[in-house]
């Protein structure tokens, strides 16, 4: 049988310190730069939504994939922020952005 | 075409060619209704339900958010059952997410990829909203853009910038302001404009 993704459990979980894969891919993506290769917490599992990567070109529609809303301290994501070192930025990302953090 | 009213005014002509991505769009939507996919009437429908949402939705579910704790609670809880129970219909399958301001705690929204926005409830985002400006600069210095909107937000108060990339489409929840206990809900409804439920100002009593 052939195991597809919408079968497999939520990699991550509330709480959880991750990092935010850099990798420049060409195509469609859903994660800005400003977060590629910065770490963050998981502030809450969003359930799943259709693959945006592959929706975009009409193929595999209608997959889904495990996405999070993630929490980034402003001051780690900008040099030279001007504001509160408890300033926050919150985004939603994609499972297969996001890797532990050993 | 006859044109025999009284009033004077220049003629409204068409001046602009259509650019690339019209071009593309009429083509596509063309070849849509001509195989048979959907109907002129269908995309006409969507426009006109696009065009009856506006501001006062959202001004209508803040003023209960304010007034009934427990229709608060289920409002953060769950945008979308919530809006539902006023009879605001969240029509395209998106998570409508909605973030409390608190005494310590200011929320702002943004798309930074383009212009998702919370269009059940507010109706179409300002031209600003979209602007690439607004975009790259909300995340990135958010004091000072809401400074340039007239909105100074001290420096003991924590900001959180949400930035929708998928399927979540915020509304922020502003904080009540003090002296409107004696408000009535038509008082308090015109405290809540679109851009304090965007986070770019907050209430006032004027």
């Amino acid at each position: 049988m052939v195991k597809t993704i919408e079968h497999e459990p939520a990699k991550f979980k509330e709480g959880e310190i991750i990092s935010v894969i850099e990798k420049f891919p060409i195509g469609h993506y859903r994660t800005p730069t400003y977060v590629r290769g910065k770490q963050g917490i998981i502030s809450r599992n969003l359930g799943k939504y259709i693959n945006p990567e592959t929706e975009a070109f009409g193929k595999n529609a209608g997959s889904k994939m495990w996405y999070y809303m993630v929490r980034f301290v402003q001051k780690d994501l900008w040099d030279n922020y001007v504001g509160q070192e408890t300033d926050e930025l919150e985004i939603e990302i994609f499972e297969n952005w996001l890797e532990a953090i050993n | 075409m006859t044109h025999n009213h009284p009033h004077d005014h220049t003629p409204i002509v068409q001046e602009e060619k259509p650019g690339y991505y019209e071009i593309l769009e009429i083509s596509v939507r063309e070849l849509m209704i001509e195989k048979g996919r959907i109907t002129a009437d269908d995309i006409r429908k969507q426009i006109e339900l696009l065009d009856s949402r506006s501001p006062v939705l959202g001004q209508q579910l803040v003023v209960r958010a304010w007034t009934d704790a427990d229709f608060k609670k289920r409002l953060l809880e769950n945008g979308n059952a919530a809006a539902e129970e006023m009879d605001i219909t969240i029509y395209d399958d998106t998570a409508f997410t909605v973030l409390e301001d608190t005494p310590q705690l200011h929320h702002m929204i943004v798309c930074t990829l383009c212009s998702c926005y919370p269009r059940a409830v507010l109706g179409l985002p300002p031209d600003w909203y979209k602007s690439k400006q607004y975009r790259s600069r909300a995340v990135k210095e958010p004091r000072s853009v809401l400074a340039e909107f007239g909105t100074i937000i001290p420096d003991e108060i924590r900001i959180i910038i949400n930035d929708s990339t998928a399927n979540q489409r915020y509304m922020v929840l502003p904080l009540r302001p003090e002296g409107t206990e004696d408000f009535t809900k038509e008082e308090l409804e015109k405290l809540v404009t679109r851009d304090t439920m965007i986070g770019v100002t907050i209430p006032k009593i004027i």
